[in-house]
């Protein structure tokens, strides 16, 4: 989907503005919303793909002018109504109308140390890598409907296969709730004049994450 | 207001642990940071033997240190050479080593920096104060998958000889996402 988050290679935003000894959280609200999207993300009732996809399918003047947090609370907010696991009429009401839904898993105050740790990804491999390091390959014309991590500007772009990672959860069935259907990814590597057009910097280059239904020959 | 009613709904309904929730918050002011990513970084420019298993696993390398809290998988480590320099940027949304280099500051979630890093990442460079030669090629990549990567920067000149705790206190946050470089040595007790 070619929403408003999908933003490489677009102009006009302006310098990008460092903030000297930035605080980890500008307001103490920041981090509850943080640690809720992350406790949530623990239940495994949805995958992170579908909690990305909830935030890109914010309307584009929403996913702008939102901050950073504001965004993930929206989107946690989507996700819970979703999974039927809140009632809008509960966000509207400001408190829990009816009882929850049994989790299967819950995060507790003991258990940060231990298992607040990024999970794997990568997944037993069904079939062999279709393509090899140095293989020449394209991004495919596609435009899905939902989530994707292909983004807009590699699209239709040749590129150099130069690492294969493994067999990885792929993420546009993963964000429907449709399965993990793991599949290769590699790291695809793209000349800036390719990507760009023959003004780009001519020492530019820029790789993406690909898995392989993205990819064809080239 | 609408972030406080939703943690009440949520603790009503039994699904987080409020002390739960402190915790994450306090792990994320705390423990986790770029001092972790420094430390890695430091001991790469000290311990050739690290250096080589950093590049090869960077996951596996990490966790094998001890001292450094653990990573989860997919962690790549990109080296900068005089040829070289690498920069990270993640154009969909924020994805960013986080065990390493603890939560992305907000000017690496805005637009300008997803927007542009793709396409002019000299520019973005003059917007943090660093030029670089012509000459040297920049890979930029882009975090679309749950790999994460971060740069291992290049040893500043001057160093020779110094311990890793000396050596990790030149090491910046934004030289391992790459718009930066390190601290030259006469600058470590700034």
């Amino acid at each position: 989907m070619s929403c408003a988050h999908d933003m490489g290679g677009m102009e006009g935003f302006g310098p990008v503005q460092p903030e000297a000894d930035e605080p980890w959280f500008h307001e103490k609200w920041e981090g509850r919303v943080l640690a809720m999207q992350r406790a949530m993300g623990f239940t495994g009732v949805w995958t992170i793909d579908a909690s990305r996809a909830a935030i890109e399918t914010l309307p584009p003047e929403i996913y702008r002018a939102a901050s950073y947090y504001e965004k993930w609370q929206l989107g946690l907010e989507k996700c819970l109504i979703d999974h039927d696991l809140v009632g809008a009429d509960e966000i509207a009401a400001g408190h829990s109308l009816r009882p929850g839904q049994k989790l299967e898993r819950k995060l507790m105050a003991a258990d940060i140390a231990t298992r607040l740790k990024r999970g794997a990804y990568d997944r037993p491999a069904q079939t062999p890598a279709r393509f090899a390091p140095g293989a020449r390959v394209r991004a495919k014309t596609i435009d899905p409907p939902t989530h994707t991590r292909l983004p807009r500007y590699a699209r239709g772009h040749a590129g150099v296969i130069e690492a294969i990672r493994g067999c990885h959860v792929f993420p546009d069935t993963a964000a429907l709730g449709q399965g993990e259907h793991p599949h290769w990814l590699y790291t695809v590597v793209f000349d800036g004049r390719e990507l760009w057009g023959v003004a780009a910097d001519p020492k530019l280059k820029v790789s993406i994450e690909a898995w392989e239904p993205y990819l064809e020959p080239a | 207001m609408r972030v406080r009613a939703l943690e009440t709904i949520l603790t009503e309904k039994g699904y987080v642990d409020p002390a739960a929730l402190d915790r994450i918050v306090e792990a994320h002011e705390t423990r986790i940071g770029p001092r972790n990513g420094a430390r890695v970084v430091a001991k790469a420019w000290a311990d050739s033997g690290f250096k080589r298993r950093l590049l090869e696993d960077a996951t596996a390398a990490v966790n094998a240190l001890g001292y450094v809290s653990p990573v989860g998988a997919h962690l790549i480590a990109v080296e900068n050479t005089p040829e070289r320099h690498n920069m990270v940027v993640c154009t969909l949304c924020s994805c960013y080593p986080w065990e390493v280099l603890g939560l992305p500051p907000v000017w690496y979630k805005s637009a300008p920096y997803r927007s542009r890093s793709v396409i002019d990442p000299r520019g973005v460079l003059k917007d943090f104060g660093v030029t670089l030669p012509l000459q040297t090629e920049i890979r930029v990549w882009d975090s679309t998958a749950e790999t994460r990567f971060m740069v291992l920067p290049m040893r500043p000149a001057g160093t020779e000889g110094w311990d890793e705790q000396k050596l990790a206190d030149l090491v910046t946050r934004d030289s391992m996402i790459g718009t930066g470089l390190p601290k030259p040595p006469g600058d470590s007790a700034r």
